[in-house]
């Protein structure tokens, strides 16, 4: 329980880090980017949002540093991220709120596939080493060393098309409405196979690798010897004793990998113009919509820390001897 | 040096290193061989292959060829600033907290964690979008300064163990100063991590690097294989059936990107050998079999007994 | 006495081809049916080396280039162990020969309940019985070593050092095997939990009356506890006698300084003196007897032929060494080779 608590008070550390360099990061701009916005916008931009602006990059000099930083977080705190003017005049939140689901379910989905997938082959690869598995290595490689997104292009390059089952772009047909029916899930399933497919594929590769060495390092463990002394049979010895303990980094391994993971796949919704986050920032990105950059950024973080604390779980499940501290 | 030059001969890691030194060549020599400027305009607008344009054209007609072979400068300097950046302060915090433990470790080992865990491409791209008019100097110190951690947690736990070795308790014990036993004692035994960490951290950069570049943002002084990539995707490349436009991009990073996971794979290998592929041999088994070694089986040769 | 397995010549190798060291040179020895056969040597003389082997348990880059290990069976015909199937070897292992290695720490898988590591051995070579009767059997094993059966639940890490060798003992003892190998099985242990083992160890053999390869650096405890020592130096075995008989009257140099390496367990004190210099390089083996280059007595001989195991006397005690050449004209001479390499 201890050692629980100790994360739990390590991510919440984390999260108050990331809103605290969220709050200083606009601050470092030097000049006026509120002038140059309000000149890009050519007067498009309500007098509300530009306040909300100057108060974004800190110009707002009636305030000192430390109470505008008080602000900030009572402002966090109630849920509120700023407007958003791409999509003026809905606040941050709401356009977080609708693109969040689909990042959740496409890269939560594909990443916990992956991660399961790849630690399965990553077994075979160690367990069977000199065996065609040996071969799956130069091919992990190469897709490891590919950008999701580039991997992206070239499915839809080659898989979609007229009269092709794959949809190229979208999270579901035009003309559906957004709803838990007959219609509208079976478009969403289909539109989310070949960005889910894509991610899959690079993502695979980095978990065969390092399930991979761990196997070959606990292989020569000396408990694996006194599981062949015992005449066990070939799948207990790698199954329930190797691969068992060489699960154990993979999984501290997977929350640490999170927060690299999520960069490449927010690529992938992009190429795909996917309804998530990625896709959502990329166009805030393209019009300087630093409040909706900012936003996602911060939930990006949270939903990654929430994912380590469900592998801190996890781990502590799989390992006794951190149990123990009762 | 018997041992560096096992590294040598290492098959893996000497292949990356060909390959490697190739790009490198590329990059000094780019701008100077590239058959055209790589942002003048054409008449041959979105051209397929030919002599004249080995990897076509643009919708404006100019040389993909050529942009590729100007982009690689970019993509090397990026990726290798950002790797010495990273990998200097991932020694520096990584072995300063292994090393001197108790209260600074704490310290340094959460400012690890928790750069380790925020996700880094949307934070560099919330930095790098405010900047104005990035230069590839500033974009590799965002990338540099965002990618430690991982090597900086690595280094921490090798020093932590070279730290309770006897020699290196010896040199402490004989009153040694601390920056003596750190450099001439500890560093040397962590080469090969800090080698491996460096190559990495050159393959996570370049990634970053064109991916921001293909989200459009790049620095104003030139190409890189992830603005030839924005362009194809802004002007549709796809729709046109444009291959060219994209393909010859991707296929440069990932051969980049394998050259330095050989690399790495070498150095793995070298400093544990357990984790190369187990090759099979000509000699025969009792039972005629190839040898194949096997943990838990011990093989059992039937070569005939010599010299008795 | 009834052999139970007979080593025959066996040679095992670390690596193959050109690259290949031999660690162990043509051993032969014999584990009669109710004794305890002790093993002793320095670090790398092979007797682990020729443990593992034994039972192919050898990680890699060892292989067996040579050789045979004849098992005799409770019933049935006596058969090569090395020849086994994979899954000849897999029901031979714990049910004929089970070990109990050196360094419970690691032995014991660290995330699985002892209760599962003791009765996945039932469930393997047992199948037919019922999952109750195993937790029986498995708290019975537990008692018989000492361990109260409510640690059946504990995970390895719970338990003492000396606990978990026990639960190894038990864990060896489950299938009730005639041949138990023992490798440097208390070397983690302090010295008051060594005997106290290995005395329960040696009631148990009594008791259920299997064989033991006992292996250990330390000779004290072989003097102590085995029947017959055999003294390993360089791959090969250079002594073989019963154990008083080797105590009183070592005749190989090597077994001498090992013996005078620890100070005497009664009778008169004898001066103490260790054995000058280090074990030989397997890769560079010396020409001729291996142990001559540290040995005070080397004479002319020594250093260019290599002496066979003989009979210097009727007792049937066999020792490897020019100073006492073989008594039985039946024997060769010796081998005439420059250099043990191969």
């Amino acid at each position: 329980m201890r050692y629980f608590l100790q994360r739990i008070a390590f991510y919440l550390f984390t999260a108050f880090a990331a809103i605290t360099l969220n709050f200083f990061i606009p601050r470092l701009v030097p000049g006026d980017p509120v002038q140059s916005l309000i000149a890009k916008y050519q007067g498009q931009i309500s007098t509300q949002a530009i306040q909300s602006l100057y108060v974004l990059f800190g110009l707002d000099k009636k305030q000192s540093l430390w109470s505008q930083y008080i602000d900030y977080w009572k402002q966090i705190l109630h849920g509120d991220l700023g407007l958003s003017f791409t999509f003026f005049p809905a606040p941050v939140s709401q356009v977080i709120g609708q693109a969040l689901p689909w990042t959740v379910l496409l890269v939560g989905i594909t990443t916990i596939v992956s991660f399961f997938l790849g630690t399965g082959l990553g077994v075979l690869a160690g367990w069977r080493r000199g065996s065609w598995t040996d071969g799956l290595l130069p091919v992990t490689t190469f897709f490891s060393s590919v950008p999701y997104f580039w991997l992206g292009i070239i499915a839809i390059y080659l898989l979609t098309g007229p009269g092709s089952f794959f949809p190229s772009s979208g999270g579901f047909d035009s003309g559906l409405v957004p709803a838990f029916d007959q219609y509208f899930i079976p478009s969403a399933i289909r539109h989310s196979l070949l960005p889910a497919l894509t991610i899959l594929i690079s993502s695979v590769s980095g978990w065969i690798l390092s399930m991979r060495n761990m196997m070959v390092t606990v292989a020569s463990e000396d408990y694996i010897t006194v599981a062949h002394a015992k005449g066990l049979s070939e799948r207990r010895v790698a199954l329930s004793y190797a691969a068992r303990n060489a699960l154990l980094p993979s999984v501290s391994g997977f929350a640490l990998a999170l927060g690299f993971i999520v960069g490449g796949t927010l690529l992938v919704e992009i190429v795909f113009s996917y309804p998530g986050l990625g896709f959502t920032l990329v166009q805030a990105l393209g019009a300087k919509d630093y409040p909706l950059m900012q936003g996602i950024f911060l939930v990006l973080t949270i939903s990654v820390l929430v994912a380590n604390l469900l592998a801190d779980v996890a781990y502590l499940l799989l390992d006794p001897r951190t149990r123990k501290e009762g | 040096m018997r041992r560096r030059f096992l590294f040598v001969r290492n098959r893996k890691a000497a292949t990356g290193l060909v390959i490697l030194g190739i790009y490198v060549l590329f990059a000094i020599i780019g701008p100077w061989v590239a058959p055209y400027d790589p942002s003048a305009r054409g008449n041959d607008l979105v051209q397929g292959p030919s002599s004249a344009h080995w990897f076509g054209t643009t919708h404006l007609g100019q040389d993909i060829f050529s942009q590729i072979l100007v982009g690689t400068r970019s993509v090397i300097y990026v990726g290798f600033l950002a790797g010495l950046i990273a990998t200097t302060l991932s020694v520096l915090i990584g072995v300063t907290a292994g090393y001197l433990g108790g209260k600074t470790d704490d310290a340094l080992s959460v400012l690890s964690n928790v750069i380790l865990v925020i996700p880094a491409i949307p934070l560099m791209i919330i930095i790098t979008s405010i900047l104005e008019n990035a230069s590839d100097t500033l974009i590799a110190l965002v990338i540099g300064l965002t990618s430690w951690s991982w090597n900086a947690r690595v280094l921490r736990a090798q020093t932590l163990s070279l730290r309770r070795r006897d020699y290196v308790e010896a040199s402490r014990a004989s009153g040694e100063k601390t920056w003596r036993i750190v450099i001439f004692e500890l560093l040397p035994n962590l080469t090969a991590v800090i080698a491996s960490g460096f190559v990495g951290t050159v393959i996570f950069a370049v990634l970053s690097e064109i991916t921001l570049a293909f989200i459009g943002i790049t620095s104003n002084d030139g190409w890189n294989w992830g603005t030839v990539l924005f362009w194809a995707q802004g002007q549709q490349a796809l729709g046109q059936h444009a291959w060219w436009w994209f393909v010859p991009a991707g296929l440069a990073i990932a051969l980049l990107g394998t050259a330095l996971s050989l690399i790495n794979f070498g150095i793995d290998e070298f400093v544990s050998p357990r984790l190369r592929s187990a090759g099979t041999t000509k000699l025969k088994t009792a039972s005629g079999g190839t040898v194949r070694m096997r943990i838990g089986f011990t093989p059992v040769l039937s070569a005939p007994r010599e010299g008795k | 006495m009834d052999p139970i397995l007979e080593i025959r010549h066996l040679d095992v190798d670390y690596g193959l081809g050109d690259r290949a060291v031999r660690a162990v040179r043509d051993v032969s020895l014999t584990l009669h049916r109710g004794e305890v056969l002790g093993l002793a040597g320095e670090s790398g003389s092979g007797k682990s080396t020729l443990a593992y082997g034994l039972t192919r348990l050898l990680a890699p880059p060892g292989v067996i280039s040579g050789g045979q290990v004849i098992y005799h069976p409770a019933s049935g015909e006596p058969y090569d162990v090395l020849s086994l199937s994979d899954n000849g070897l897999r029901q031979f292992r714990w049910a004929e020969t089970a070990i109990v290695f050196q360094g419970a720490m690691n032995s014991l898988n660290p995330v699985h309940k002892i209760s599962t590591q003791l009765t996945d051995v039932l469930k393997a070579h047992e199948p037919s019985m019922s999952e109750h009767t195993r937790q029986a059997r498995a708290r019975e094993m537990l008692k018989l070593v000492g361990i109260s059966p409510d640690r059946m639940d504990a995970y390895p890490h719970q338990l003492s050092g000396g606990m978990r060798q026990r639960v190894m003992i038990g864990m060896a003892l489950i299938l009730q095997p005639q041949v138990v190998i023992m490798d440097e099985p208390t070397t983690a242990l302090d010295v008051v939990m060594q005997r106290q083992i290995l005395g329960q160890l040696i009631e148990l053999r009594e008791r259920l009356g299997f064989s033991v390869i006992f292996i250990t650096h330390d000779l004290s405890l072989l003097v102590e506890f085995s029947n017959r020592i055999a003294i390993m130096y360089g791959g090969r075995i250079v002594e073989e006698a019963p154990a008083a008989t080797l105590y009183r009257d070592a005749l190989h140099p090597y077994s001498k300084g090992l013996l005078s390496s620890f100070p005497a367990l009664r009778g008169p004190r004898r001066e103490l003196a260790g054995i000058p210099g280090s074990p030989p390089d397997l890769a560079a083996m010396p020409a001729g007897c291996s142990f001559h280059p540290r040995c005070p007595r080397a004479f002319e001989p020594c250093s260019v032929t290599i002496p066979v195991l003989g009979r210097p006397d009727a007792t049937g005690r066999t020792v490897a060494c020019w100073l006492h050449p073989s008594a039985d004209a039946a024997d060769s001479p010796g081998v005439s080779v420059a250099s043990g390499e191969h």
